[in-house]
């Protein structure tokens, strides 16, 4: 027990260090701002459609759920799209879509950092002088914490759009109902809290994963054990700060 | 120059280094040779800083490397070039991307002349056509070609090669050889080698040193090795049927 404490906090000290050294004024901000852009698309914009794709149908399917299980005589007719609104806005659209971009964002992170370590890529940048730590992570954090936000209102609304395809597609439920249940006493907080959650979990994203890659020694069989490690232990820590930041923010 | 002075280098308790002293001089294309885990590489990376020595001094030209602060010697690796044993290219940038990388982050140049730079010495290594390639679509030797051409775009006052030759065919490394040779007489660098190669050992080695289980067994240059009397030196260097044969003839003939 004491070893893996002991083992444990060891990595979370050079997690830490590692960290002060990524956070720390980037050598060019000309390079700075490539990097930044070209992870924005890496890392964000080309996961727009994945997650508009599960938003989608996991706002429809929600929807479809309520009424098939929750809606009976004795519920308001707006009960369906007031709880499809809550579960998108408050868990899906941050905490959930995030676990998702953990698994895709997180080992491709890990992969790429871990393959530069063991190919003597961050070798190469450390020997000409460069802070190989913040050249390559920093960007990848600002990144995801920059489009995270506008993710989480693409993946809000299309779980909504998905929840009037079962209305106007499907007729599973009345569009107006959907529309008095999803207007049902909105509190605009709600969306700020999804966002200011989901700007955490994008720093464990990022942050987490590169970790991994950046301390990998050995091969590709390592890189390859980093990148699960990253998936892993970035979902156990969005599941544990989700517990935190919900009760902070509510 | 490079001056060390009693280098020693324990991993745990392991000894890999034990009291190496040398001096790796200007314009001289500088040998690191031994055996497949005698320690060459560990001191390579003792000498740019990769590894901290456990005890000992690194003088480049007079200055401590090893009592430097981070900022100095972030400042220090800038007069640095290195050459990886695989290339160590960015994957994703493409051939004049991975020249103009130590310019776009240390020069003062604008877009044009750094494009410039590159584009020199990519044509000194002979590469220019290349430059829109990225290293996964060029040949092993090619890749070394550009890791040359990126080390010197900054005209650095040391290069460093770490095995510069593995995994290249004999006419390659003659080419890879040359090149370093050239560039080091050229640019009056403190080139140093680590190699096995014997091609490069009786080639371009104006000053070489033998390491042997971590210690510096033999110090001279290429021309010193056929008469050498050194059993472990002799051992590795002719350590195949034909060039024993070979230095036999030669021994023979100089009678």
């Amino acid at each position: 027990m004491i070893k893996i404490l002991h083992r444990w906090l060891t990595m979370f000290g050079r997690f830490l260090i590692l960290m002060g050294r990524t956070f720390s004024v980037p050598e060019r901000f000309r390079m700075f701002w490539k990097q930044y852009v070209k992870e924005m698309e890496q890392l964000g914009i080309n996961s727009i459609g994945i997650v508009l794709l599960i938003s989608f149908f996991i706002g429809a399917v929600i929807c479809i759920q309520m009424k098939l299980n929750i809606q009976s005589p004795w519920m308001p007719r707006w009960v369906s799209g007031y709880t499809t609104r809550e579960i998108m806005l408050l868990e899906f659209s941050s905490s959930i879509m995030c676990l998702i971009l953990a698994g895709k964002v997180g080992s491709n992170i890990a992969s790429e950092i871990g393959t530069m370590r063991v190919t003597q890529q961050i070798d190469a940048l450390d020997i000409m002088g460069v802070n190989s730590a913040c050249y390559l992570i920093l960007p990848k954090i600002m990144g995801m914490i920059t489009i995270m936000p506008l993710l989480v209102i693409f993946s809000s609304a299309l779980g909504i759009v998905g929840a009037y395809g079962t209305a106007y597609v499907g007729g599973i439920i009345v569009p107006d109902d959907l529309t008095l249940g999803l207007q049902h006493q909105f509190k605009s907080w709600f969306m700020w809290m999804s966002i200011i959650k989901s700007l955490f979990f994008a720093f464990i994203i990022s942050a987490v994963p590169s970790y991994c890659g950046y301390t990998v020694e050995g091969g590709s069989v390592n890189v390859g054990k980093a990148s699960t490690d990253a998936v892993v232990t970035s979902s156990v820590l969005i599941l544990f700060s989700d517990v935190f930041l919900t009760q902070l923010l509510s | 120059m490079i001056e060390v002075k009693n280098l020693y280098k324990r991993f745990d308790d392991i000894e890999v280094l034990k009291d190496i002293s040398t001096v790796f001089e200007d314009g001289k294309t500088n040998l690191i040779i031994g055996q497949s885990g005698s320690g060459k590489t560990v001191l390579m990376k003792n000498l740019v800083g990769l590894f901290d020595p456990t005890e000992g001094q690194i003088l480049y030209d007079g200055r401590d490397f090893v009592k430097m602060s981070k900022k100095e010697k972030v400042h220090m690796r800038r007069e640095m070039g290195m050459i990886f044993q695989s290339a160590a290219l960015f994957d994703s940038l493409t051939v004049l991307e991975n020249v103009m990388f130590p310019l776009d982050m240390f020069s003062t140049m604008n877009l044009r002349e750094r494009q410039k730079r590159a584009m020199d010495c990519l044509d000194r290594v002979n590469l220019v056509g290349a430059e829109e390639k990225y290293p996964g679509e060029i040949s092993g030797g090619m890749q070394k070609r550009v890791a040359i051409a990126r080390a010197i775009a900054l005209n650095p006052k040391y290069l460093f090669c770490d095995e510069p030759n593995s995994g290249l065919d004999p006419k390659t490394s003659l080419v890879i050889d040359e090149l370093l040779h050239s560039i080091t007489r050229e640019f009056n660098m403190t080139t140093i080698i680590n190699t096995h190669d014997m091609n490069s050992v009786m080639g371009i080695g104006e000053n070489i040193i033998f390491i042997y289980e971590g210690h510096k067994e033999w110090q001279g240059v290429s021309g010193d090795i056929m008469g050498s009397t050194n059993k472990r030196l002799t051992d590795f260097i002719f350590a195949s049927d034909l060039l024993k044969e070979m230095r036999e003839a030669v021994t023979h003939n100089q009678k």
